[in-house]
């Protein structure tokens, strides 16, 4: 059993606070990854926690040891490395031997286990070889597999990728997937990719200018997030924000964009009714609106600017008010620059954030029970 | 780059070569611009080299050819008379003893002061950085005659004076700067990473350290000491002022320098020079990389 527990961390360098106040949960066996912009404080909490770099406060547990103050080799864990780190004189075979030597393995043990590790990641015939004489790629291999030989069972990888070609990396990201669920390992990845984020992590926790913002799962993180810079950061493209002005008539509660009304699905009501005649910001996902080329009663009609053909979409850029956003439509969705197509809105989809806080409006599910 | 040259070059391989006037004159300028550019490099090897050649001529020719002209490019006929009486010259193996002691407790001193002092620098952001880089480069920045004159007195009273050790000591401060740069250069050419992750997978800082660090810069600081004894070995100047009797072989050449006969002073030249030409040869690719250009 190896639960991450992170309790009120705080990390300053100078005056610069790099985690501030984080308090964050790993469940034994999770798969979580660390996401956010650079200098947002992930790298910094993950070396916290491999030992690398002491809080200025706080605590951090695994299992049920406080290791807060406890050197890195007497907490347990391996770690992969963004410049993976293998050690040059070296051979693979001793570099994946290393931790299980330092532990004083048995020579048999070590045999096998670097074995074991090597067939893992393909690279057994390399073991005899430099790390110099390795591709970028095979060198990131040796340093997952020197990572995974010690079989601890806390695993934290500081943007393992981040150096491999596009290519490459959209293999290894199936790949580490594939190996992380076989070893069983509590997980912390840290990256700034929010694909690979997506794509990999059981839960994602996103950090800005170090806080943790939203620590849910992929889907909810993207289809629900918790604010206007989650849901700008993550998704290629990004979450459409649009200016809206709510209005209250005859007791519902109609959101105008422009001359147009959105209609809140009914669980929202009561949370935007008291922002009767402000402005709110409307946020949409690309892949969630609807293009028509024909009117429609409930579509808005807007300019195209910009067409993108992605192959399995188009991307249109569509100006509405002041607002500029994408939109993404079937590849057979045929249309030029400056001509009007309508848009429909979902209601289901819309998120709706209030503009100060920049906090996504969450309907409070007990008062609707009630 | 040939290559996309040699495709482009393929479909019309007759027009390609007809310049305007406009692209004759700039390809013509280029052409200078680059014979300028040997030029100089030729003239700054030769600047060097020629001066190394005399030497090392004029050190195995026979007594009378010195004063030869023109004189051969190579020493025919070859002939170790001139060493053989420079090194059988009165003092000359003393003073060679003495250089090599020096050069020695130099290097040794030198070594054991610079590698934790350039591990800090490298390695470490410590109060009072800055202040120790710049005191230590500050050391050469005084020239030697100021810094000798109160040291030789120093000296004289402590009772240190016209000692092998005492020579040593000074040219440890003198060697110093150039050793903890290189060093310093030297374990910043090996990423923290390495010690990082030596100590995630079980090693105490000391033990990241000796399994990990000590190997690569192991090499490089070897370099470092051998540049140091090069730069003991060479120095005259402290070395003239803060002995007497017990000189180093650059003191005692010195001194017997304006009484001694042409001859004498080419093979002293050579006897010299060749230690520095050696070592410098072998470990050139570390002092290069003083400079910063470290690559992974």
């Amino acid at each position: 059993m190896a639960e991450i527990r992170v309790e009120n961390a705080v990390k300053t360098f100078g005056k610069v606070v790099a985690v501030d106040d984080v308090s964050l949960t790993v469940h034994d066996q999770e798969f979580v990854v660390l996401l956010g912009p650079s200098g947002c404080g992930k790298t910094t909490l993950l070396r916290a926690i491999a030992g690398l770099g002491m809080v200025d406060s706080g605590r951090v547990m695994i299992g049920d040891r406080d290791v807060t103050y406890l050197p890195p080799k007497d907490r347990n864990i391996s770690m992969v490395f963004q410049s993976y780190a293998i050690f040059p004189h070296m051979k693979v075979y001793e570099n994946i031997a290393f931790g299980l030597k330092m532990k004083r393995a048995s020579k048999e043990e070590i045999t096998q286990r670097v074995k074991a590790a090597s067939e893992l990641l393909h690279i057994e015939d390399f073991l005899d070889r430099y790390p110099s004489q390795l591709s970028g790629g095979q060198r990131q291999r040796v340093a997952v597999a020197r990572a995974i030989a010690v079989r601890s069972q806390v695993l934290l990888m500081d943007e393992p990728l981040s150096n491999l070609d596009a290519l490459l990396r959209l293999e290894m990201r199936a790949e580490l997937k594939r190996l992380l669920a076989e070893i069983n390992a509590t997980t912390i990845y840290v990256t700034h990719d929010q694909i690979e984020a997506l794509s990999m992590g059981d839960r994602i926790a996103v950090m800005k200018t170090g806080r943790i913002l939203q620590f849910d799962s992929p889907t909810k993180v993207y289809d629900m997030p918790a604010d206007q810079f989650v849901g700008g950061f993550i998704g290629t493209p990004p979450m459409n924000f649009l200016q809206g002005q709510v209005r209250r008539e005859n007791g519902a509660v109609q959101v105008y964009i422009g001359d147009f009304g959105l209609k809140p699905i009914p669980e929202m009501e009561p949370l935007l009714r008291s922002y009767d005649g402000e402005v709110i910001v409307v946020g949409i996902r690309a892949e969630n609106m609807e293009a028509l080329s024909q009117p429609a009663e409930d579509a808005l009609p807007v300019m195209v600017l910009v067409v993108e053909p992605l192959g399995s979409q188009n991307l249109l850029t569509i100006k509405i008010g002041d607002d500029v956003i994408k939109v993404s439509t079937h590849p057979d969705f045929t249309v030029a620059p400056d001509q009007n197509i309508w848009i429909r809105f979902p209601s289901e989809k819309i998120r709706w954030i209030d503009r100060r806080s920049g906090k996504t409006l969450i309907p409070n599910l007990e008062e609707l029970m009630a | 780059m040939t290559t996309v040259e040699e495709r482009q070059a393929l479909p019309q391989p007759t027009r390609a070569r007809v310049l305007d006037p406009a692209q004759r004159r700039a390809l013509r300028q280029m052409k200078l611009r680059r014979a300028g550019t040997y030029a100089l490099a030729i003239g700054i090897a030769i600047w060097i080299l020629l001066p190394i050649w005399l030497i090392g001529t004029m050190a195995f020719s026979p007594s009378d050819q010195v004063y030869a002209y023109p004189k051969p490019v190579v020493p025919v006929p070859f002939s170790t008379e001139t060493m053989q009486f420079f090194l059988e010259y009165e003092g000359i193996m003393a003073a060679t003893q003495n250089s090599i002691v020096v050069a020695l407790v130099t290097l040794a001193l030198s070594t054991v002061i610079a590698v934790p002092a350039g591990y800090a620098i490298s390695r470490y952001i410590f109060p009072g950085r800055d202040a120790f880089r710049l005191g230590v480069l500050a050391v050469r920045a005084f020239p030697i005659v100021i810094l000798a004159v109160p040291l030789a007195v120093t000296f004289i009273q402590w009772g240190m004076y016209d000692e092998v050790y005492t020579v040593a000591l000074m040219h440890t401060a003198l060697t110093l700067p150039t050793t903890i740069l290189v060093v310093s250069s030297v374990f910043a050419s090996v990423p923290r990473e390495f010690e990082e992750a030596a100590r995630i997978f079980g090693c105490t800082p000391v033990q990241a350290f000796m399994r990990v660090v000590l190997p690569l810069v192991l090499p490089g600081i070897a370099a470092a000491a051998i540049f140091t004894f090069v730069m003991s070995w060479n120095e005259v100047f402290a070395a003239t002022l803060l002995t007497i009797r017990n000189r180093t072989l650059p003191a005692l050449i010195l001194y017997t320098l304006n009484k001694s006969s042409i001859q004498f002073q080419y093979a002293g030249g050579f006897f010299m020079l060749v230690p520095s030409l050696v070592f410098i040869f072998f470990i050139r690719r570390y002092l290069f990389n003083m400079w910063g250009q470290i690559t992974k």
